[in-house]
């Protein structure tokens, strides 16, 4: 970009403009209540595999550091009674950048008290149709479960399968990596193959909902009351991209500070930056997060979709190469 | 040993993959919703051309290879190595069977060409798309045959031999191309 000019074109960023709108009139019309968090906060997040950026004050030399989803602090807000929310904000995620990431990127996020994740499945759905309009129309809707996915594109069990079985089907797909460099987390290797074999056949002309992942990928869901194993947590795909990512949101605050602190421990092995977990949100959930479900969804990628585009810089005034 | 971190790959870099020097050609990003990111690449292997597949997580850090391009002048073969030389500081290097496999027949002495070092040893030879070479065996030309028609075998000074039009006679130099070992045209002096 030598001239200085947008890496989107303008009439893309006006059919953006229209899209924004029919995601506000959507949560408009469902009586969500549109809000906006802090973009900067003295807390951040612990997730082993997010980084965050860091930025430090000249007045008061504290170290604040960029929200990469606004998830901790609408989660005080349903905490304080605030009923079903939404927000459309930047996110910043350190080191992302590809054809599909960038490290500031827009999220549309939203929480639906009383809302089971199944029930949220279902708005996702009606949000992403009305989004990408009439071609829509005869795309089906396919929801999967974790374990029958790579039952279906790998023939193994993600459950159970052992280390030695991960290693040999990643073989078998043609996947070339040091075995040493990935160790035996399994969820590395789940991660691995799903990302190089299964993720790019998913959603093919269709809406595919990915449910019930293992408890060990939880992330904020909460664990199934049916199977210990599972985590009430979903993604969306559309022709082999994520869009998507909500859970039945854990609202056990024992158990919440618990995963923050084993996350924390791992970021300190891993030599990543030791970032403090977010205590305004443990003490507001203290108080009760009521039963809800909550999702994340990638605006870029979906505006991206929707315009028949294909990277996400096409649909972005100014990506991070020229910002 | 300089090592590279996957957020630093990119075309052209070049990295050591068991051993063997490589050169990025591609370089994709895949990340799951949550969990670890892979750098998924494709890489050429300076030594024979071929481009394979690899996947590191990102985050790791790999071994860079110690790999030059320089632009030196063919001196003479001794029979065993073939001998060039940087022509600003009369350095001199000797390149193995190997490293001038594809190039040869055509490599005449004088010649300017890229030489690729990996770890300070010549890895492969490259020489300019065209040189011009003289022919050393032909067929005698059928006289005042200048159309357009039919091609002859010719041996150049280097050894190749190429398909030529059949007016083209011995002692006359030509214009070759190295991509393809195919007559281009005739040189005037």
């Amino acid at each position: 970009m030598e001239n200085g000019f947008p890496t989107a074109s303008i009439e893309t960023l006006q059919k953006r403009a229209l899209i924004l709108a029919a995601i506000r009139s959507f949560f408009w019309e469902r009586k969500v209540l549109e809000v906006e968090t802090p973009v900067l906060s003295q807390y951040g997040t612990v997730d082993l595999h997010i980084d965050s950026f860091a930025v430090e004050s000249g007045f008061d030399q504290i170290q604040r550091y960029l929200h990469t989803s606004p998830e901790f602090a609408m989660k005080r807000l349903l905490a304080a009674g605030s009923g079903s929310i939404y927000q459309i904000c930047h996110c910043f995620r350190d080191g992302e950048k590809s054809r599909l990431h960038n490290h500031e990127f827009t999220m549309l996020e939203w929480y639906r008290t009383g809302f089971s994740y199944i029930e949220l499945i279902r708005e996702v759905d009606d949000l992403v149709r009305m989004i990408l309009g009439p071609k829509t129309e005869y795309m089906d809707t396919e929801c999967i479960t974790y374990q029958v996915m790579f039952n279906t594109y790998l023939g193994i069990n993600p459950f159970s399968a052992t280390i030695e079985q991960l290693q040999n089907c990643a073989s078998q797909n043609g996947i070339n990596i040091s075995f040493d460099s990935m160790g035996d987390d399994r969820d590395d290797w789940l991660n691995l193959l799903l990302s190089h074999v299964i993720e790019p056949q998913l959603g093919k002309g269709k809406l595919t909902f990915v449910m019930d992942y293992p408890a060990s990928q939880a992330a904020l869901s909460r664990i199934s009351p049916y199977d210990p194993n599972v985590a009430e947590r979903f993604e969306l795909y559309l022709e082999g991209v994520e869009i998507a990512n909500g859970f039945q949101e854990l609202c056990d605050p024992q158990e919440q500070e618990q995963r923050f602190i084993e996350e924390q421990k791992k970021r300190i092995e891993n030599g990543k930056m030791d970032i403090p977990y977010d205590k305004n949100f443990i003490k507001a959930i203290n108080h009760g997060l009521p039963e809800c479900s909550g999702v994340a969804l990638g605006v870029d990628r979906l505006v991206m979709f929707a315009l028949g585009l294909g990277g996400i810089e096409e649909v972005m005034p100014f990506t991070a190469y020229v910002s | 040993m300089a090592n590279y971190s996957t957020n630093e790959f990119k075309n052209g870099l070049k990295i050591l993959v068991d051993g063997d020097p490589f050169s990025i050609v591609e370089n994709e990003v895949v990340k799951p919703g949550k969990g670890q990111a892979f750098n998924r690449i494709k890489v050429k292997n300076l030594r024979t051309g071929k481009v394979i597949e690899r996947t590191y997580k990102s985050g790791e850090s790999v071994e860079a290879a110690d790999v030059m391009e320089l632009e030196l002048q063919y001196l003479y073969n001794d029979g065993e190595f073939w001998h060039f030389m940087d022509t600003d500081s009369f350095e001199q290097v000797a390149a193995p069977q190997s490293a001038v496999a594809d190039v040869e027949k055509l490599l005449k002495e004088q010649e300017m060409c890229t030489v690729t070092l990996f770890n300070g040893v010549p890895l492969t030879v490259e020489l300019p798309n065209f040189v011009n070479l003289a022919v050393t065996d032909t067929d005698p030309g059928l006289k005042g045959d200048t159309a357009q028609g039919g091609l002859k075998p010719a041996t150049l000074e280097t050894g190749a031999v190429v398909r030529v039009p059949l007016f083209i006679e011995i002692g006359e130099v030509l214009k070759i191309d190295t991509r393809t070992t195919e007559y281009v045209s005739r040189v005037k002096d």
